[in-house]
């Protein structure tokens, strides 16, 4: 069965930014449980500085519990996960490392309701990374003209449509100046319309060398963008191979299946 | 009609035009010197009741949080804490409460108590642990994702409470901390068994010398009625106000 065949080892694949030894992101034989069920089942996976990683996989696959173990939204219960050499538990050094390092943008959005987009933008500069206020507010004009609406600056989250809404989801996680960014399924709560538009920013922002991890399901997206695909199915990592490679012949079964059912619409 | 529950009261009050042989009106009567002078008598209990309810609700709403957080914890020890407060304060009744405070605590920590710090202290313990469940059914209705949120801009527990949970928590639990403050301002009539000059106390006090039950304590129906018809309205059109700028 080709299913069983041996995962493509990831620094083997050679991508177009094929890493070194020392690893940007790396995770070693990563497990985790949610009671007696194994999300993660034995993950690794190593990401150097700039690379695109795109992960798609059927629901329930583990996807989502990959990249919330990154920001430890979820902990990991054994392997490790280190980030710039700083290993992953409850530690100081490991909270410093994720707040100058990582970012993430939800499905949901999970704007602050309450706040106007700029105190959404600048609550975490200001509290987390102790700038004034004045500086703060600089970031935030910067970036929401990244996402290309600097006008929406004092409107209130529920006055922008989906798409914009995204869009200052992903400024807000970008103030924080971060060199990852986690993207989980940033499209997939959005009226299709506003998908494209959404897509733009997160493609020009791998332009910009971002280091990112996005799951989704956007194939086109994911042939422009990711130098790695990464397929997963039951908690492992089943495939993991360069775009035109594991679109073209991807080599388990299961992968092939999801590829077609995808594809098809 | 909006007002038609008062129409009982009205015809009670017409009724004692008739039968003026039950009613005697002129202990309160504002057109008379000494009706007046025990009028204002009544009234100046408002400030008592009033300082009573406001002091008791204010640090009955910062002790049910200090209560409520460790209630939402994921670990099992701060949870059974946050368990046995509520439980425990919910079982005593007020008025032990009030006793307790005054007469058991001096004795128990050797310290002198006030009439009125003892009735604000009894009133806002037994509040906590209705403030302390609000607090925690607010808290818990906000999103996930506005923790997750948080969480990924790196603040910390205490800034995450402050800027992102509590404002959104506070919107929702508004309604019931009016319930409670209505409640308190009834409740406070209860440390007028200390001695505690408020609105019930000096009801109390007035009936004594005048023999005039009937009128004195009707015009205290009255003095509750109004005070919590206007604090409910407000507590309303704070409601209206701070839910404008948030629809979602
Ligand atoms: N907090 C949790 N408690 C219990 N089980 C969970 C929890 N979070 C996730 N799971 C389970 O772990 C498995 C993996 O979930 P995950 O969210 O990572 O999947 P996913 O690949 O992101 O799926 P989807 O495409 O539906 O988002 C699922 O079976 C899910 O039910
Ligand atoms: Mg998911």
């Amino acid at each position: 069965m080709r299913d069983s065949l041996p995962v493509r080892s990831p620094t083997a694949t050679g991508g177009k930014s094929a890493v070194d030894g020392s690893a940007f992101i790396s995770l070693r034989s990563v497990d985790k449980f949610f009671g007696d069920f194994q999300a993660l089942d034995d993950v690794s996976l190593d990401i150097g500085l700039g690379q695109k990683i795109v992960v798609c996989g059927p629901s329930g696959s583990g996807k989502s519990t990959l990249i919330r173990c990154i920001n430890r939204l979820e902990t990991h219960d054994r392997g490790e996960i280190a980030i710039d050499g700083v290993k992953l538990d409850g530690g100081a050094a490991a909270r410093a490392v994720l707040r100058n390092n990582v970012g993430m943008v939800f499905q949901q959005f999970n704007l602050f309701p309450h706040l106007s987009i700029l105190d959404n933008l600048t609550l975490g500069p200001v509290r987390a990374r102790g700038l004034e206020l004045a500086a703060a507010r600089e970031l935030a004009e910067y970036y929401l003209a990244r996402v290309k609406i600097p006008e929406q600056i004092d409107k209130y989250p529920h006055q922008l449509s989906g798409g914009q809404q995204q869009r200052v989801a992903i400024a807000r996680a970008l103030c924080m100046e971060p060199r990852i960014m986690l993207f989980d399924e940033p499209t997939s709560a959005l009226d299709p319309e506003m998908i494209a538009e959404v897509l733009e920013v997160i493609e020009e922002l791998a332009g910009s060398g971002m280091t990112m991890i996005v799951v989704t399901h956007e194939m086109g997206f994911a042939g422009h963008v990711a130098d790695q695909m990464v397929f997963m199915d039951h908690g492992k990592i089943v495939e993991m191979a360069p775009p035109d490679t594991f679109f073209s012949t991807p080599e388990s079964e299961r992968c092939r299946t999801f590829l077609q059912q995808i594809l098809r619409h | 009609m909006r007002f038609a529950y008062l129409l009982p009261l009205l015809a009670l009050f017409g009724l004692s035009g008739c039968s003026s042989g039950s009613w005697g009106w002129y202990v309160v009567n504002p057109t008379t010197p000494s009706g007046q002078r025990n009028l204002m008598f009544l009234l100046d209990g408002l400030y008592y009741t009033l300082a009573l309810s406001v002091t008791a609700i204010l640090i009955s709403v910062i002790l049910g949080l200090l209560v409520a957080l460790p209630g939402l914890a994921t670990q099992r020890p701060p949870r059974i804490i946050n368990r046995v407060y509520v439980e425990v304060v919910r079982a005593v009744p007020i008025l032990v409460l009030i006793l307790w405070v005054y007469y058991g605590l001096p004795q128990v920590a050797d310290i002198s108590i006030s009439v009125f710090w003892a009735g604000v202290l009894a009133l806002a313990i037994s509040d906590s642990a209705f403030q302390a469940e609000i607090f925690r059914a607010g808290i818990q209705s906000v999103d996930r994702g506005q923790h997750e949120a948080a969480h990924s801009i790196s603040l910390g527990y205490v800034d995450k409470m402050r800027f992102v949970i509590l404002p959104q928590a506070i919107k929702r639990i508004l309604p019931a901390l009016g319930n409670q403050l209505v409640y308190m301002l009834k409740m406070s009539s209860l440390v007028s068994v200390i001695g505690m000059e408020e609105l019930t106390r000096r009801a109390n006090e007035l009936v004594v010398t005048e023999y005039r039950p009937l009128e004195i304590y009707t015009v205290l129906v009255i003095e509750y009625l109004v005070l919590i018809l206007l604090v409910s309205a407000a507590v309303r059109w704070l409601e209206r106000r701070m839910g404008a700028s948030d629809q979602r």
